[in-house]
């Protein structure tokens, strides 16, 4: 009994799904999709680890650039193959929050680093003797 | 036996029809769209938290630098668990959409498994560096750190509760269309999590030994 019921709740829920074309959201992934994610995201992972770990480029500014770029490309990895994401999921709003998001994400990021970075240096310099005499 | 399938069929097809031509364009409940600005609001939430290591990341106050404390080949192995966990549990929705229950359950286990590892693994961690006298009041630096990845981890701890929740609804009431939506949203915080962990261990983690 509990077996034909759940055998009736799948077929409900594909025939749902023809209706509305990916409209619940969770796209549903395939084998491949998950598999071809995963090996990407290793590959991904291993090699800024290798950079870093294995020292191989003496200058650090240019590792932190690469590892920051093998870090943006594998989020939009998961992105793809795993949350399923795409423009057309609940008639694009996923993606409109998903951007509006970002866009805080960024702002908050850069407008921190960037205002702290210059009231750290821009700051008066405070010798041992004034440190002591605070308030 | 053949008349009763196809009576079934036809019967069904009206209902099927209804369904195409009855809905405009909008999803039947707003639970996953729902689910999904929850997860947004959280990506801010760390967001935030990654601003403030960005900005107090250097402040060691004479103590010890991430290049001394981080034990990379550790991550490395902390991230393999997360990793693992993600394509674990998308194996798990693939057998749930082959409606295979025990398969299902077999593989959520798997992955509750590796999220245990990899929560394992960072409290060893923590656990590691307060002994050293690394602990979160020792400087602005660790402050920040131990909070970005204590959120992080307490977010999987989370999950891992959630997800042994589900096991025990999916082993008694099977694949209703409740259980399949909560399976589906456990789906994306968990590849959410995985998403930042990115972020965690490329901003974090390498970039602090790099300093």
């Amino acid at each position: 009994m509990s077996a034909t019921q759940g055998g009736q709740d799948s077929r409900h829920v594909h025939g749902h799904d023809h209706g509305h074309a990916h409209a619940d959201g969770a796209g549903h992934g395939t084998l491949k999709g998950y598999v071809i994610g995963f090996l990407l995201s290793v590959v991904l992972t291993a090699i800024p680890f290798w950079l870093v770990m294995g020292e191989v480029f003496d200058d650090k500014q240019a590792t932190t650039l690469i590892i920051l770029g093998f870090a943006a490309v594998q989020m939009l990895v998961h992105m793809v193959f795993f949350l399923h994401m795409n423009t057309r999921s609940e008639g694009g709003w996923n993606m409109l929050a998903l951007i509006f998001t970002l866009v805080l994400v960024v702002i908050t990021l850069s407008g921190s680093l960037w205002v702290m970075y210059h009231m750290n240096s821009n700051m008066m310099p405070m010798s041992v003797h004034d440190m002591r005499n605070m308030p | 036996m053949t008349s009763t399938t196809i009576h079934a069929a036809t019967n069904g097809d009206p209902a099927l029809r209804f369904y195409d031509l009855g809905g405009e364009h909008h999803p039947e409940n707003g639970t996953m769209l729902g689910f999904w600005l929850y997860l947004m609001s959280d990506c801010l939430v760390f967001a935030v938290l990654f601003a403030m290591y960005g900005v107090l990341g250097g402040s060691y106050a004479a103590g010890p630098s991430p290049k001394e404390l981080f034990d990379l080949p550790l991550v490395a192995v902390n991230t393999s668990m997360l990793l693992l966990s993600s394509i674990t549990y998308g194996f798990a929705m693939l057998e749930m959409a082959r409606s295979r229950k025990a398969a299902t359950l077999v593989w959520l286990a798997i992955t509750g498994l590796f999220g245990l590892a990899f929560v394992s693994l960072e409290l060893y961690e923590f656990h590691h560096l307060i002994h050293e006298g690394a602990g979160p009041q020792r400087s602005a630096f660790l402050s920040a750190f131990f909070t970005l990845v204590g959120t992080h981890g307490l977010h999987v701890s989370f999950g891992i509760v959630w997800l042994v929740t589900l096991m025990v609804q999916v082993s008694q009431r099977g694949f209703t269309v409740e259980n399949r939506r909560r399976l589906n949203c456990l789906s994306l915080f968990w590849h959410f999590l995985d998403v930042v962990w990115i972020g965690v261990f490329t901003f974090v983690y390498l970039m602090g030994v790099l300093r």
